[in-house]
């Protein structure tokens, strides 16, 4: 079985003084996470969506799928838990109570507030994952990138050509994943944020899929104008 | 949904544009899978039209020779999966006697509005005929054009004046290939002559009863109708040549596309009596009969096997231009596209 995961756990904190979310602000007259969600409705290998959202989110992410989208059976509105990984793993223990998990089953993970990526993206995440396990989805470093430990002073600048800046989705064997977050102790499922290097610190190899530039995330309000003008006056040719 | 529209901006660069779809809306959403680039499309992208035309219509995304899976429809008149070829029509009205490929208010994708070079294309479900599973799909990509033959052969049985012994096909390109290929099977008793230029494409002309090099007709020669197929600067030299060697109240079904004003001998079209049909495009009829004559002809669809030329991998849009660019320099055939970007 093949799954999406959008993960909606954000309560839209960086966004400044807004009460909703980013992931339910409107990107043209629509909320970012329906134009996520619709992506993946358009791809029929997936079995199911799962929507992860904080718990008090809950009602009004299956309000707003139901009025834009409809009423959907492959749509689950799943509660997320206390961080990223956490979120993910509720969406796993989902499956294992609903469907099961088998050793082939993957799971593509996504985060809600990245609405422009493409047919391709979803199609290498599947692919790749059913073939290699764990995926990333990344674009080549534009800028220089910067090390600093004490936030003061650089401490490395590593070569530009080898660096890449990481999107999602990022997939993975579920059976892999649940297996790999289990081993963490409780510290370095503190620190490990990235579910991709959860794998990683296990010995797993992980393959890269091509990203976009335009594949954004719109975490900032600076984000959301730069949608509003990809979007502007494109409507209808 | 935020959809890619992948459009050229100016000749030879194409950027990504972003659009808003409603899945709600009562559209059929298509996945496109192959492509194949017309000589209309290549006019822009190499910058041969008008600058005014080129100013007026782009951006615009191109193609309009596609196939594609159906991946949503919130009509139900497609299974999701289903393989189908999108109609580059979107006729606004309906009229008893023009048909939808002439009316001045009809949409053309890739000339009035977006082509299919697109993340999903929307059509209504009209717009779409359903393919039948033996049929290959990169030959099924350039449908369109084989549509095209398919009417103008369609408006030739309608307005003939009487039944044809030979046919004279001028233009030794993909649509004249095509065109002699569905008469040669729909008039299997009617003699099909080819009236090429070039040695090496009139060679791939196995079906046709006989081939005439253009420079080297001999005056005795004569047809009792023609399809022109050749456009450009040899509008002209074939439509003069066809004048000549067409009998008296014979038919020419012109089919070439000429940019420039095209000058022939009218005295003797008058004297002869003859029938000059223009036609253009295609319609939804000639789609499902181009669908149909294709599986009920499976020897016709490996002779169309030939014309693809190669099929080209779009994978990022800087694989659009090379694919453009490796068109140009293809002398015979097809350039199919794979669309995995």
């Amino acid at each position: 079985m093949i799954y999406a995961e959008i993960l909606a756990g954000g309560k839209g904190t960086r966004m400044g003084n807004v009460q909703l979310p980013k992931q339910f602000m409107l990107l043209d007259n629509k909320p970012i996470i329906v134009h996520t969600i619709e992506k993946f409705l358009l791809n029929d290998r997936f079995d199911k969506i799962i929507v992860v959202t904080p718990k008090e989110w809950m009602n009004y992410t299956e309000d707003i799928i139901s009025k834009y989208i409809g009423k959907l059976e492959s749509i689950a509105v799943v509660e997320g838990g206390s961080d990223r990984n956490e979120s993910i793993m509720n969406g796993i223990h989902y499956i294992e109570k609903t469907i099961g998990v088998s050793d082939e089953d993957i799971i593509v993970t996504h985060d809600s507030v990245r609405p422009f990526l493409t047919h391709r993206i979803i199609e290498e995440n599947i692919d790749m994952a059913l073939k290699y396990k764990v995926i990333d989805t990344v674009i080549s470093a534009v800028d220089t990138i910067i090390q600093s430990e004490d936030g003061e002073t650089i401490s490395d600048i590593p070569v530009r050509s080898t660096m890449y800046q990481g999107q999602t989705p990022q997939s993975f064997n579920i059976k892999l994943l649940v297996e790999s977050y289990n081993s963490l102790t409780t510290e370095e499922k503190a620190i490990l944020t990235d579910a991709c290097k959860i794998c990683l610190l296990k010995g797993q190899k992980i393959r890269m899929v091509r990203g976009e530039s335009f594949n954004i995330k719109i975490t900032v309000p600076y984000d959301l104008k730069v949608a509003e003008g990809l979007l502007k006056g494109e409507s209808g040719k | 949904m935020i959809n890619q529209v992948y459009r050229l901006v100016n000749p030879r660069h194409f950027e990504v544009h972003y659009q808003d779809v409603s899945l709600t809306s009562p559209l059929v959403a298509i996945r496109p899978t192959y492509f194949s680039i017309c000589a209309a499309d290549q006019r822009y992208y190499s910058g041969k039209r008008d600058k005014e035309v080129l100013n007026k219509k782009l951006p615009m995304a191109l193609i309009h020779e596609a196939i594609g899976q159906v991946v949503h429809d919130s009509t139900g008149t497609y299974k999701v999966g289903s393989n189908v070829v999108m109609i580059p029509d979107d006729p606004k009205e309906e009229n008893p006697v023009i048909e939808e490929n002439y009316l001045r208010s009809t949409r053309f994708h890739s000339s009035s509005c977006d082509g299919f070079m697109q993340d999903y294309v929307f059509l209504k479900p009209d717009r779409l005929v359903p393919l039948f599973d033996e049929l290959d799909l990169p030959t099924a990509s350039f449908i369109e054009l084989m549509s095209v033959s398919m009417h103008a052969i369609r408006q030739y049985q309608k307005r003939v004046l009487y039944p044809a012994k030979t046919i004279g096909v001028w233009g030794d390109g993909n649509l004249g290939f095509i065109v002699s290929l569905f008469l040669k099977n729909m008039f299997p008793d009617t003699k099909i002559y080819l009236f090429g230029k070039h040695n090496d494409k009139a060679e791939h002309f196995s079906f046709v009863d006989r081939i005439y090099y253009i420079d080297n007709v001999p005056d005795d020669v004569t047809i009792d109708h023609a399809f022109e197929c050749v456009g450009g600067y040899g509008s002209e030299s074939a439509l003069g040549q066809i004048i000549d060697h067409i009998q008296p109240m014979g038919t020419i079904m012109a089919m070439g596309v000429s940019e420039y004003p095209v000058a022939f001998n009218t005295r003797m079209l008058l004297e002869k009596g003859l029938s000059l049909i223009g036609t253009s495009r295609s319609g939804r009829v000639d789609f499902v009969n181009t669908v149909s004559f294709l599986e009920k002809n499976p020897h016709v669809r490996e002779y169309l096997k030939t014309l693809v030329g190669s099929v080209q991998v779009i994978n990022k849009i800087a694989d659009i231009s090379k694919t453009f660019e490796h068109d140009l320099m293809t002398s015979w055939g097809k350039t199919v596209v794979k669309w995995k970007i």
